[in-house]
């Protein structure tokens, strides 16, 4: 079985702040990861490759840095890597990146699955695995929590929804998105760390994909930012004072009036 | 690509600072901007001196805008059920619709659903698209897709609005692709802009650290999916009038290549923790299992229901259902009570619409307490315990 797993580099998002003083975003020491779900996606590949055979090849779209992480994802057991970079994908929205990545997908051919994270940390909008599989012509499956059952041919596997989950069963190629309760990844192994080291990525660009320049980038998106800014909180901080058991007697006095009101503690 | 005015430019560094990519430096006494640039925009805003620009070359139109009118609301069932998000959207998209002086349409797709279209007028709908199709029994992104878009294709509404759901944001984002236009996931705000009438739409990014707001111009539908509890719904009035539109589709159309074998709801707990009242919440500070056993017991008391931050889901003390933030579900309860959650703004973005937040934490510092109508700083095995013994005094009383 050939799976094609797309990751992305992105900025650790728990260390992106906004300063409230100068609200400008504070970017110290944060961190380029590997988007945290595409690494449950990638495992999942290393997973299946282990039990059918086959072959797991990660590809990102990602300025010249991505490299590293496509790095790491062979040290953990992909075989091949493909770093779709080009200075004319600059800016791109989730319909320009789908665009460019189903021109790379097309390129490199011949693939049976390929998995995605849910969403990316950084931009949250879970939108590029479902435009991806439509621009590809090939079903989706979102939110995918455990892969049941893989015949080669067709694959039976949970997806979570709002109320439970749903079984759902699909023919090969396919395109899920997984979340985190799918697998524990695991660590890079010394062997995997060498082979890192020295594989070969492959490298290409919009004129390699052979992509319409008017489908890439800031040009070829659909939306655009207007505005960034920082989030309103409520300032309301009101703190209680007093001994632990006075303070608890005041929340009680607050906070029964309210319960009081829902028809809650009623007796 | 970002231009820089080198003669403008006097290398003050506030757009090295800002940019979240680390895409731009100072050298030579002016910025440059490297590989990693992403046109965000975000150093074009901040430059005092207006050095800073992105060329933009303006896309033609997809075909006269002013074709497509009106606005549109995904109403989302599931199980035979209408989910609530549906009828926050109407509120929402009443507003929007009441601005551009245009109808307001909702789209119901599954089996056996005529019935709720009755309830959709009553909220604010002028019209109710209804496919009523055994097709459309269990969701699968191809049938409700194509089914939506067939719709969108004919009748060419100007925005559509659906809900930031599991359903949602699966298939609304192949909806937008076949119809090529741009979509924004999970906003926050939605406005229109008094110029153009263009829809204004507003949603976190970087995990709720900044917000964005982002517009779609050269193309219609504008499409948004949008976070459940946030908008608020009208007040139900049986006397509206509406005209419902029963739709048949060539069942070819409704054939999905994902078959759903078993639909499960699981019972994630006693209350539903998206319509519950009263949330209790529990954190790191919980430090274990047995903290959340202590979390469980107030909720009892309370009556309400139990919430977790990302720190103890991701401990393994509670399942992921329970997790409040921007990764979990958002909640709106008249109280939260926060035991031992310090509030990264993951989470706050989950929660503050709450009407009264307690927060209970060991540290004075604790982000939490910025959000707190009523804040105790203490123990929480200390405090939570003597909370649970006041009300169950009262309810023995």
């Amino acid at each position: 079985m050939k799976i094609i797993v797309c990751v992305k580099q992105v900025p650790d998002a728990k260390d992106v702040r906004l300063d409230p003083k100068t609200n400008t975003l504070a970017r110290d020491g944060v961190q380029s990861i590997m988007n945290p779900y595409d690494r449950h996606a990638l495992e999942e590949a290393v997973r299946l490759k282990e039990q059918h055979g086959g072959t797991v090849t990660v590809l990102s779209m990602g300025p010249p840095q991505a490299e590293d992480m496509l790095r790491e994802a062979v040290s953990c057991g992909a075989d091949e890597a493909v770093l779709v970079s080009d200075r004319a994908f600059a800016g791109a929205d989730t319909w320009a990146t789908t665009y460019t990545l189903s021109m790379a997908i097309k390129k490199i051919d011949d693939f049976d699955l390929i998995l995605c994270g849910k969403q990316a940390i950084d931009g949250d909008t879970a939108q590029v695995g479902p435009g991806l599989a439509e621009r590809l012509g090939i079903p989706f499956v979102a939110y995918v929590r455990k892969i049941n059952d893989c015949t080669g041919d067709t694959i039976r596997a949970e997806r979570l929804m709002d109320d439970g989950y749903d079984l759902v069963e699909v023919g090969l190629p396919a395109l899920f998105t997984v979340v985190k309760e799918i697998n524990e990844p695991r660590i890079p192994s010394l062997k995997g760390k060498m082979r890192a080291k020295k594989i070969d990525i492959t490298k290409l660009t919009a004129v390699d994909i052979e992509a319409d320049p008017e489908q890439l980038g800031l040009k070829g998106s659909t939306t655009q930012v207007v505005r960034v800014f920082s989030p309103e909180l409520r300032g309301e901080r009101a703190m209680l004072v007093g001994t632990p058991s006075e303070q608890v007697s005041q929340l009680y006095e607050k906070l029964s009036p309210l319960l009081s009101a829902l028809g809650a503690v009623t007796k | 690509m970002l231009h820089i005015d080198i003669e403008a430019c006097i290398g003050c560094g506030v757009c090295e600072s800002t940019c979240t990519f680390g895409a731009i430096k100072v050298e030579d006494g002016h910025a440059v901007v490297g590989d990693a640039c992403t046109l965000c925009g975000s150093c074009v805003d901040v430059c005092e001196v207006g050095a800073l620009s992105i060329e933009r070359e303006e896309k033609a139109p997809q075909g006269n805008l002013a074709d497509w009118s009106g606005v549109w609301v995904y109403a989302e069932c599931r199980h035979g059920k209408l989910a609530p998000v549906a009828l926050e959207l109407l509120g929402a998209g009443r507003k929007l619709a009441e601005k551009r002086g245009v109808p307001l349409s909702a789209v119901l797709l599954g089996s056996k659903i005529t019935g709720m279209a009755e309830a959709l007028i009553a909220h604010g709908a002028d019209k109710v698209f209804v496919v009523d199709d055994p097709a459309l029994a269990s969701f699968t992104d191809d049938a409700y897709g194509n089914a939506l878009s067939a719709l969108a294709k004919k009748h060419k509404p100007e925005i559509i609005l659906a809900g930031a759901t599991a359903i949602g944001r699966s298939f609304i984002p192949r909806v937008a692709t076949t119809l090529g236009t741009g979509l924004t996931a999970d906003c926050t705000d939605l406005a229109i802009r008094d110029e153009d009438g263009a829809l204004l739409q507003t949603r976190p990014a970087f995990g709720g650290n900044i917000m964005a707001t982002i517009v779609c111009p050269h193309t219609r539908p504008q499409i948004s999916t949008v976070r459940p509890l946030v908008m608020k719904p009208l007040a139900g009035d049986g006397g509206r009038k509406g005209e419902i539109i029963p739709v048949h589709l060539d069942p070819a159309f409704l054939k999905p290549r994902v078959k759903v074998l078993e639909s499960v709801v699981e019972d994630l707990d006693r209350v539903n923790l998206s319509e519950a009242d009263i949330v209790v919440a529990g954190g790191r500070g919980l430090e274990n299992e047995k903290g959340f056993a202590m979390i469980r017991e107030l909720a009892d008391v309370l009556g309400g229901a139990v919430a977790a931050s990302r720190a103890a889901v991701d401990s393994g003390w509670i399942p992921y259902p329970h997790q409040v933030g921007q990764t979990g579900k958002t909640v709106a309860p008249k109280v939260y009570i926060a035991c031992g959650i310090s509030g990264a703004i993951q989470h706050l973005v989950g929660m503050q619409s709450a009407d009264t937040i307690i927060a209970i934490n060991r540290d004075a510092d604790a982000p939490i307490f910025d959000v707190a109508t009523y804040g105790i700083v203490g123990d929480v095995f200390e405090i939570v315990p003597m909370l649970i013994e006041k009300f169950k005094e009262r309810k023995s009383a």
